[in-house]
């Protein structure tokens, strides 16, 4: 343990000095250079760690990926499109699919609807009240998502009917006089899907009130007041003032939300590991990976997923570009 | 496993008593809040009575009207917010409890009734001392402690180490002028998106080559994570440093540029310590990520150095083991990022507002 501390530090006061002085050897053979090349090369002094590692680690991989999801399991023969054909044949996978779709279709809409009902609440009650209320209900932000899967276990744990129930939705249905229910097993219309949607809500309500929150702040006051000097309900003031003008916060929260809910992973594999009809794109990658040892497969999986994820890097990149020509 | 028959019949058996719990505290809310405000239209109307005939000078200058009183202090809203947040609070609160309790009592009833009888409990610090290889007997749980090390290991030079080389990179694109600036960088924001799995199976496969032909054995240790860790957080880096550099005065680095100094020089003497709320927002932001993350931890580093989110999953994956053991592992790898959370969070929301799109 000690030993593992020392190693820490040890990298660290390393790792530091060796990029310090890689920066400083790269800026050396620059200088060598004759002016003209000079400045026409300068940034690589800046550039090159970063490009090497982006490549070596992230590009290349990538592109690997997708070739090896045209491979066999281990990575040895050419199979052309045979790990797809299994994959969309395969009722299994048609249902993770399905998954998560509806994790796309649900979490992010309540995230940003929860999140706003707390904005716009906490937006009343004065600074003091407004941290305290704030902080509370953005604290899970900071939980991982295999504690958070401790902490909502906890929850729906079920007990067999005749011991005492410790999970509270059991214990409210006991009350009621019900017999207690394994909820996580329940697949009917994805009930236990929901229940795991539920959690990442619980976890990303708290970003998204605080990014809503400073946007309807920056909504000028002159406008509601006209409105309400022209007669606006509160309702209306909401919908047709103060929605319109934070439009671009909203798109922004659902996107970034929504592209957190296509990858997502860790709560499915803490909470049923993707077994009872749960399992979505990046969870079925690590069963594919891990447990059946299927390289191509589990490629062919994640090569899906980045084929969906694809139209969001588009908007991301033309968002940005967006913002640049603000400048 | 299928399900139960009388599965949606129990889904409906759940929803109608919380609904009717909600609506039960929503009409007590209101009835509470109504006679509330009632007593004090009343109070309102003694006061006004009592004082109102001889001193009514004083009393329209001092017109306590505790009615308004209320709306001005936004007790309704107030009110509404501590009932949600309850609701939000509850999740935490029971994994908090149940940690601490004693290991027959956590079997034997909820941990709600040990807040109704705090006194009538028996709290304990058994399930810490166990996670912690403090007590007689020790299981799959107990480790804990090594694993807290092995998670600050492996976070600390993975929030260093991406932050040195974003930085330069940020620069170089923020002050720099060159070809292909705005290809590189739109191909960086596009791989903000990218899922970290799409990249795994290829590095594993690499660093197995690297084991096999040159002896270079870099799974089952830290090193690897720190590596896989900075190059997935640069992209991601690199925009919010620029984003950051942007906004810094042109005038002072050019005016550096006249009197001699080089871009090196100047990165280091002035863009580093101009930059470091952008530094520390994406510090926080790092830290937590890599904290929290389970993926690579579990495949780079794995058994042999566990960290706490590894542990806690295994211990997720065993029946019968009852919640103690798991939540008080969870509590543990809690309280650092909710230190962290509650002492920087003014840095810690920058950071997260500003990392918004991973």
């Amino acid at each position: 343990m000690w030993g593992d501390i020392l190693y820490g530090l040890l990298a660290i006061v390393l790792g530091v000095a060796i990029s310090y002085g890689l920066y400083w050897l790269l800026s050396k053979l620059v200088s060598l250079l004759p002016a003209k090349t000079q400045d026409k090369v300068r940034h690589w002094g800046f550039l090159l760690p970063a490009a090497t590692l982006v490549l070596v680690i992230l590009m290349y991989p990538l592109v690997q990926t997708i070739i090896l999801s045209f491979f066999n399991a281990s990575g040895k023969r050419f199979i052309g499109f045979d790990n797809y054909k299994e994959l969309f044949t395969s009722a299994d996978f048609l249902g993770i699919l399905l998954n998560n779709f509806l994790w796309v279709a649900i979490v992010p809409f309540f995230t940003v609807a929860i999140g706003l009902v707390f904005a716009s609440l906490t937006n009343r009650v004065g600074p003091s009240r407004e941290k305290i209320f704030k902080s509370l209900i953005f604290m899970p932000m900071s939980i991982s998502f295999i504690s958070a899967a401790t902490i909502w276990g906890l929850i729906y744990e079920y007990v067999p009917p005749g011991r005492p129930e410790i999970g509270i939705m059991n214990a409210l249905v006991t009350a009621s006089g019900n017999t207690p229910q394994p909820w996580l097993l329940i697949d009917d219309f994805r009930f236990n899907s929901f229940l795991l949607m539920i959690i990442v809500i619980w976890l990303q309500a708290g970003f998204s009130m605080v990014l809503l929150s400073s946007a309807i702040k920056a909504v000028p006051e002159e406008t509601i007041e006209a409105a309400k000097i022209d007669g606006a309900t509160s309702g209306q003031v909401f919908f047709r003032i103060i929605l319109p003008q934070i439009k671009g916060t909203i798109m922004s929260v659902f996107v970034t939300v929504l592209i957190l809910v296509m990858k997502i992973f860790d709560v499915v594999l803490a909470m049923t590991r993707g077994k009872y009809n749960t399992s979505v794109l990046a969870m079925e990658f690590y069963s594919r990976f891990f447990v059946d040892n299927d390289s191509g497969a589990a490629s062919a999986v994640v090569t899906i997923l980045l084929v969906l994820i694809a139209p969001l890097m588009w908007l991301q990149i033309r968002t940005v570009k967006q913002q640049e020509t603000l400048r | 496993m299928k399900t139960t028959p009388n599965g949606l019949d129990s889904v409906i058996g759940l929803i109608l008593p919380v609904l009717a719990l909600i609506l039960g505290l929503a009409v007590a809310a209101f009835i509470v809040i109504s006679i509330g405000v009632l007593l004090i239209k009343l109070v309102d109307l003694v006061i006004r009575l009592v004082t109102g005939g001889k001193t009514r000078i004083a009393a329209a200058q001092h017109k306590f009207n505790l009615a308004a009183w209320v709306r001005n202090k936004k007790l309704g809203t107030t009110l509404m917010l501590v009932f949600l947040v309850g609701i939000w609070s509850i999740p935490t609160l029971g994994l908090i409890i149940t940690s601490f309790r004693a290991k027959d009592e956590a079997t034997a009833s909820g941990w709600w009734e040990a807040i109704l009888n705090p006194f009538g409990q028996n709290w304990s610090f058994g399930a810490y001392e166990h996670v912690l290889g403090l007590g007689d007997v020790t299981s799959n749980a107990t480790g804990m402690g090594e694993a807290l090390v092995n998670t600050l290991v492996v976070t600390i030079p993975a929030t260093i180490l991406p932050i040195l080389i974003a930085a330069n990179a940020a620069y170089a694109f923020t002050f720099l002028e060159f070809k292909g600036k705005e290809l590189y960088f739109s191909i960086l924001v596009g791989l903000m998106v990218i899922p970290l799995q799409a990249a795994l199976v290829p590095i594993l496969n690499a660093m197995k080559w690297l084991n096999k032909n040159m002896h270079i054995d870099l799974i089952g240790d830290f090193p690897a994570a720190w590596i896989v860790h900075s190059a997935f957080a640069l992209p991601l880096a690199i925009y919010i440093f620029r984003n950051y550099m942007l906004t810094l005065p042109v005038a002072l680095i050019e005016a550096a540029r006249v009197d001699g100094a080089s871009f090196y020089q100047i990165f280091w003497r002035m863009v580093m310590p101009m930059s470091v709320p952008a530094l520390a927002s994406f510090a926080i932001f790092q830290f937590l990520w890599v904290w929290n993350d389970y993926l690579i931890a579990f495949i780079f580093v794995g058994e042999q150095k566990p960290v706490m989110t590894y542990k806690i999953n295994l211990l997720l994956g065993q029946y019968g083991d009852g919640w103690l053991n798991v939540t008080a592992a969870s509590f543990m790898s809690l309280m650092v990022p909710l230190i962290v959370f509650f002492s920087l969070q003014r840095f810690f929301v920058r950071g997260l507002t500003a990392g918004a799109v991973k």
